[in-house]
């Protein structure tokens, strides 16, 4: 079995990771020099908390310990599925018996005026967040504290906004819709987040196009006004690369239509990850990708599997920020065939919506309560029913648990002592029976010889106690702790 | 004849591996106990310890050799010649018909250094057999695999349990010592003050409620918060990266499989929210003094060893094994678990922690045993595949038990009991009628803790000695005594099965001399003198080793090794059919399968029956209430337990303790999917159902 892998990203490394050991003759073809690198992290990388090695998510040495052919720096021209050949950019063939297209998704750049040289490449400047290369620019062009603009106020916008902001330069996002994540997040959503981020040095132009990018100075929006900018980041989408499989004949609605076994519209010729379409999956997440691969591997080892979409999660990736979305996000209020739950804290920065239907999550936006975020995750993933205490939901376990013990006001069958299970009714009992000190309710009942945990809480009962019990004096009880 | 009226012996609690000290005094026939100053429970004792002196007069105890004719008769009482030569005649005519295999053994981790080691010598020379293993099996293996792996050395703690005190920072991962051993709570109260206690558990526990952050993963999902966690030391930049140059190898691959596990992407599979793993690591990262602890709730699983070798992995990027006032530990449960797996009661192993497939050691160890090499059998199945393989055409068909009650502590359970009945030849040794017992053929009555002289391991790896502090009632033996006995019916040379603790002791000292757990250079007159001895302890002068590790790892070039693992999750992940993880664990009162426990009343008063603590959602989900009988099912069987509703647990889980007999063995539940390595059942997370009893 010649497994041939046209991409070496994210879906295509794994791919070839899951296929390891599997006895198939496998080739990787990866267009970029070096090896394939995480995605998810380039933020990390603008951030300058990890190095672009960091990110690398094979060793140099990967394909020759698994046996791998891997053909770096070498582009596919063209797929030829009825000779099931590959034709690359260095004119060799490659012979396959199942083909898969692993190839991405490219940046999309607006149609803003000189943002592009007139040969296509990004004006000096200006890049786009989208691969390494960019993420060594960004951080190269981002030192001294140059102002920047970020274009495109997503999910990728943002994380690249936060971390060069937190290197210190000035930051501004202008975003065309009038909120931020507008796929993600509703307008109140969108406006607490805009409202979290600007004290953390981002500025925000909503609901405003860039219409000129003027080199050296920034870039003029539709309002007149001008964004001063050393650095123009583009993060404004991206665009299923399918140029191989157009020109093979194979059908395309975006990116290459697949079923539930990853099959493309020839024999033997699969697709996962950005470049694919499957039906009711959103492009541009890594683990409807690496699902994918999964699926696709089994299959490919002769196992029967299928792939019926990945449930999508959103999560804003950085330190301070915490923020969930997931499924359907726009239901209003009110709805009568779904029920939403909804908390809006903006001056501390939390937000949370949650959309029910027959008891299960089906959607969510979760800002500022990291573990309202984690427990509604779970429940939108394995579709279990929510708590029928809607409210603790929504607060998690900001709960207050109580402040100082009264002893008072203790039932008797409280367990005071866990390790020697002795309740405050034994303890009462046994200084009614005699033991009128701290050391003899000790050493009658064995409460606080254990973890010795309880033995504040046994001081301050033998303190009531003794106010109780004019017989003894209170300095006489010998309340220490340890 | 009374020990001396009114003498106090100063000893330790018959219980799990904290081994507290404890002074027993033998009054007018009766004993009582009570605690000392020691280092591991300075002080303090739980009410098992508290109340462990009933165990010494408990009702029912087994003074006189039971033995029953043939199955379904009832088990009557015998003289010890009788039961010792039906034995024998037993083993014999079995090993001629089938060979030495049909014989086998299984030992425990409550038994002390010197029958661990007697009772390894016996089934090697004595039966033959390779047929030998232990039900540490099911408790720390996982994590002596992942320590030999790292590090080089299996010690439960390579520091003792002391320097706990002066760290800033302590995660324990699925340990809830605040009922398992609830004095060792002191050691770790100095970080909880300072807010550097984390906890990880699916249950918030009374030990997770002491802590400053409780970390509630999905049951079977440590390894992918483990791998989390590394991503956050990574990405916050707390990488220890001088630390991992000088004294590890392997990060590079290791940086490759959790750099696929931000925190984001482990929060969906595990639960935790991001922010919390970024939290710990913080704490951890940042504090002067730091240590990661693992018990059995991240270790029994079937993917137990990466579990524990990825929380290593955490450790070591850390920088914080191998250095004074830090580190990496397991807490052993059993008494005597650190020892019983270092002196060749285990498949695989000889004493001093040797392997039994290395020539040397198999030179060493016949050496002292004065027989040739070839004589020692090889390695036998791990005790799950041995319980398994009982009574089956390759299987042995009979079975010696050494203080363990299989019939309760095994994983599925109802299957053990199912090959125990399919035996020809059942025998234990015990010294109350455990459930194990009670189905067997023949039975041993033997001496316990405080009646016979013998040394423990506790979890810091330190050597006890535990003194004879009352006399046994009349009848009982020691399990030297039975070893012996039947090694002579067996043709064996008298001499080599001695019944004397201190002489066993010292040969033992001989046959681990040069091996890892070395105790050649401690002795009784050491001990006795209060020596704290922690092993390697190589000659009789050696101060021993309380901190391994300062001044390099185990491994040939002392560096510590990454270990390269990835996130797996449990053998039977929730479905429609049975939708909910069960766990189990213990409670305070009681002690591994509660033979012991369940007889002390203030123990049983307390802890009486087996519950099953389900969250509020939960059980109205499943129609069960409150304080009434509920049945959990898995695929292997079901368990009648009471609720417990508790704000406490994760919605999609239920916890079940293991002490309870019959048809509230929480073991009928669990999962036998064993770990590729150690052999460790997934005693931790199965699939099951909840329904109204």
């Amino acid at each position: 079995m010649r497994i041939t892998i046209i991409g070496y990203g994210m879906a295509g490394a794994r791919l070839a990771d899951n296929l390891r050991g599997s006895g198939a003759s496998i080739t990787v073809i990866g267009a970029e020099k070096h090896p394939a690198y995480n995605r998810i992290l380039l933020s990390n990388v603008v951030a300058g908390s990890m190095t672009p090695d960091d990110v690398l998510l094979h060793s140099p040495e990967w394909a020759r310990d698994n046996g791998i052919a891997l053909r770096l720096g070498v582009a596919a021209t063209s797929i030829h599925p009825a000779d099931h050949s590959v034709v690359l950019s260095d004119g060799s063939t490659v012979d396959y018996d199942a083909l898969v297209l692993a190839t991405g998704s490219n940046p999309w750049i607006p149609p803003t005026d000189g943002l592009l040289e007139p040969d296509g490449r990004p004006a000096q400047g200006v890049v786009a967040f989208r691969n390494l290369e960019d993420c060594h620019q960004i951080v190269g062009m981002a030192k001294d504290f140059a102002p920047v603009a970020v274009l495109g106020g997503g999910l990728l916008g943002l994380e690249a906004a936060r971390g060069l902001a937190g290197r210190g330069c000035p930051v501004t996002v202008v975003h065309p819709v009038g909120h931020l994540m507008e796929r993600q997040l509703d307008p109140a959503g969108g406006h607490v987040l805009a409202r979290v981020l600007r004290p953390k040095g981002i500025e925000f132009r909503l609901g405003q196009l860039a219409t000129k990018y003027l080199p050296g100075k920034g870039l003029l929006l539709d309002d007149g006004s001008m964004v001063a900018a050393d650095l123009v980041v583009v993060s404004a989408g991206a665009r299923p690369e399918t140029a191989l499989a157009e020109a093979a004949g194979l059908a395309v609605d975006r990116g290459v239509v697949v079923d539930d076994r990853l099959r493309a519209s020839a024999p033997d010729v699969y697709a996962i990850g950005d470049c694919a379409t499957h039906p009711g999956t959103v492009g541009g997440l890594v683990q409807p990708a690496w699902d994918q691969a999964a699926v696709l591997a089994r299959l490919l080892t002769g196992a029967d599997a299928r792939y019926r979409g990945t449930p999508v999660v959103t999560r804003l990736k950085t330190r301070d920020v915490d923020l969930a979305s997931m499924g359907e996000v726009h239901v209003e209020p009110h709805t009568s065939d779904a029920e939403v739950v909804r908390l809006e804290d903006p001056s501390r920065g939390r937000y949370t919506k949650i959309v029910l239907r027959d008891d299960r999550v089906t959607g969510a936006i979760v800002l500022g309560a990291p573990d309202v975020a984690a427990a509604v995750t779970q429940l939108h993933d394995r579709g279990t029913p929510a708590p029928a205490d809607r409210m603790a939901l929504l607060l998690g376990r900001a709960m207050p648990s109580g402040g100082e013990v009264d002893p008072a006001t203790l039932p008797a069958s409280t367990l005071i002592c866990r390790c020697n299970t002795v309740d405050k009714g034994r303890l009462v009992g046994a200084w009614r029976a005699g033991a009128r000190s701290f050391d003899a309710l000790v050493s009658t009942t064995m409460a606080g010889t254990g973890c010795g945990g309880c033995r504040d809480t046994v001081c301050a009962l033998s303190r009531w106690l003794a106010e109780q019990d004019p017989v003894t004096e209170p300095e006489k009880l010998g309340c220490h702790t340890t | 004849m009374p020990v001396d009226a009114r003498v106090e012996v100063d000893t330790h609690c018959p219980y799990c591996a904290l081994q507290c000290g404890m002074v027993v005094r033998d009054e007018r026939a009766e004993a009582t106990v009570a605690p000392r100053e020691f280092p591991t429970n300075r002080g303090g004792l739980c009410q098992k310890g508290w109340t462990s002196a009933s165990l010494l007069t408990t009702p029912g105890r087994l003074t006189t050799p039971l033995l029953r004719e043939r199955r379904g008769a009832p088990l009557r009482p015998v003289g010890w010649a009788e039961a010792l030569d039906h034995v024998a005649l037993r083993l014999r005519e079995l090993r001629e018909r089938l060979g030495p295999d049909a014989v086998g053994v299984f030992g425990g981790g409550g038994l002390t250094n010197e029958k661990a080691y007697l009772l390894g010598k016996f089934a090697r020379l004595a039966l033959g057999t390779s047929k030998i293993d232990y039900n540490g099996r099911f408790c720390m293996s996982s994590a002596a695999a992942a320590g030999i792996k790292a590090f080089g050395v299996d010690r439960g703690l390579p520091f003792p349990v002391a320097d706990l005190a002066e760290a800033d920072a302590i995660l324990l991962v699925g340990a809830n010592v605040a009922e398992t051993m609830p004095p060792f709570m002191r050691h770790v109260r100095p970080a909880a003050d300072k807010g550097g206690l984390i906890v990880v558990d699916p249950r918030r526990t009374p030990t997770a409620e002491a802590a400053a952050l409780h970390l509630q993963p999905a049951p079977g999902t440590d390894l992918a918060l483990a791998l989390g966690m590394l991503h956050a030391v990574v990405a916050d930049g707390l990488l220890d990266h001088r630390y991992i140059a000088e004294r590890t190898t392997g990060f590079d691959e290791v940086w490759r499989i959790a750099a696929a596990w931000w925190p984001e992407r482990v929060e969906r599979v595990t639960g935790v929210p991001a922010a919390d793993q970024r939290a710990a690591v913080a704490l951890l990262g940042q504090a002067r003094n730091a240590y990661v602890l693992t018990a059995r709730g991240t270790e029994q699983h079937a993917s137990g060893v990466a579990t524990v070798s990825a929380w290593i992995n955490l450790c070591l990027a850390l920088g914080l094994c191998g250095r004074s006032g830090s580190g990496f530990g397991c807490l052993t449960g059993q008494g005597n678990g650190q020892g019983g797996r270092e002196h060749g009661q285990k498949a695989d192993q000889l004493p001093g922690y040797r392997k039994i497939d290395d020539p040397a050691a198999r030179a060493h160890v016949a050496g002292v045993w004065g027989v040739s090499v070839d004589e020692l059998p090889g390695p036998g199945p791990s005790a799950y595949e041995l319980l398994d393989s009982l009574g089956t055409p390759d299987g042995p068909k009979a079975l010696l038990v050494f203080g363990s009650n299989l019939a309760v502590s095994a994983p599925r359970a109802g299957h053990v009991a199912e090959r125990l009945e399919s035996l020809e030849l059942l025998v234990t040794a015990d010294f109350v009628l455990s459930e194990t017992a009670a189905v067997a053929d023949v039975v041993f009555p033997v001496t316990q803790w405080a009646e016979e002289d013998g040394t423990m391991t506790n979890l810091e790896g330190r050597i006890l000695l535990r003194s004879r502090a009352v006399t046994p009632p009349i009848g009982v033996r020691s399990d030297l005594d039975v070893l012996q006995g039947l090694a002579i019916r067996l043709g064996q040379p008298t001499h080599r099965f001695p019944t004397d603790a201190a002489t066993v002791f010292a040969e033992l000292g001989r046959a681990s001399a040069g091996g890892p757990a070395d105790y050649s250079g401690i002795s009784y007159d050491r001990l006795r003198a209060g020596e704290a001895l922690h092993w390697p302890v190589p000659a009789a002068d050696h101060p021993g080793t309380p901190r391994l590790f300062l001044n390099g790892f185990g491994h040939p070039d002392g560096l510590a090794r990454f270990q390269v693992v990835d996130h797996v999750g449990p053998a039977e992940p929730p479905d429609p059919e049975f939708p909910l993880h069960a766990t189990t664990g213990r409670v305070l009162q009681h002690y591994q399968s509660g033979a012991q426990t369940r007889r002390v009343p203030e123990l049983t008063e307390a802890s009486p029956e087996a519950f099953v603590e389900v969250h509020p959602d939960t059980a109205q989900r499943f129609d069960v209430h409150d304080g009434q009988w509920a049945t959990v099912t898995s695929r292997r069987g079901s368990v009648r337990a009471r609720v417990r509703c508790v704000q406490t647990i994760r919605p999609d889980t239920v916890f079940l303790p293991f002490h309870f007999p019959g048809a509230q063995r929480a073991n009928l539940l669990t999962n036998p999917a064993l770990d590729p390595t150690s052999r460790m059942p997934e005693f931790k997370v199965c699939a099951v159902r909840l329904g109204a009893a």
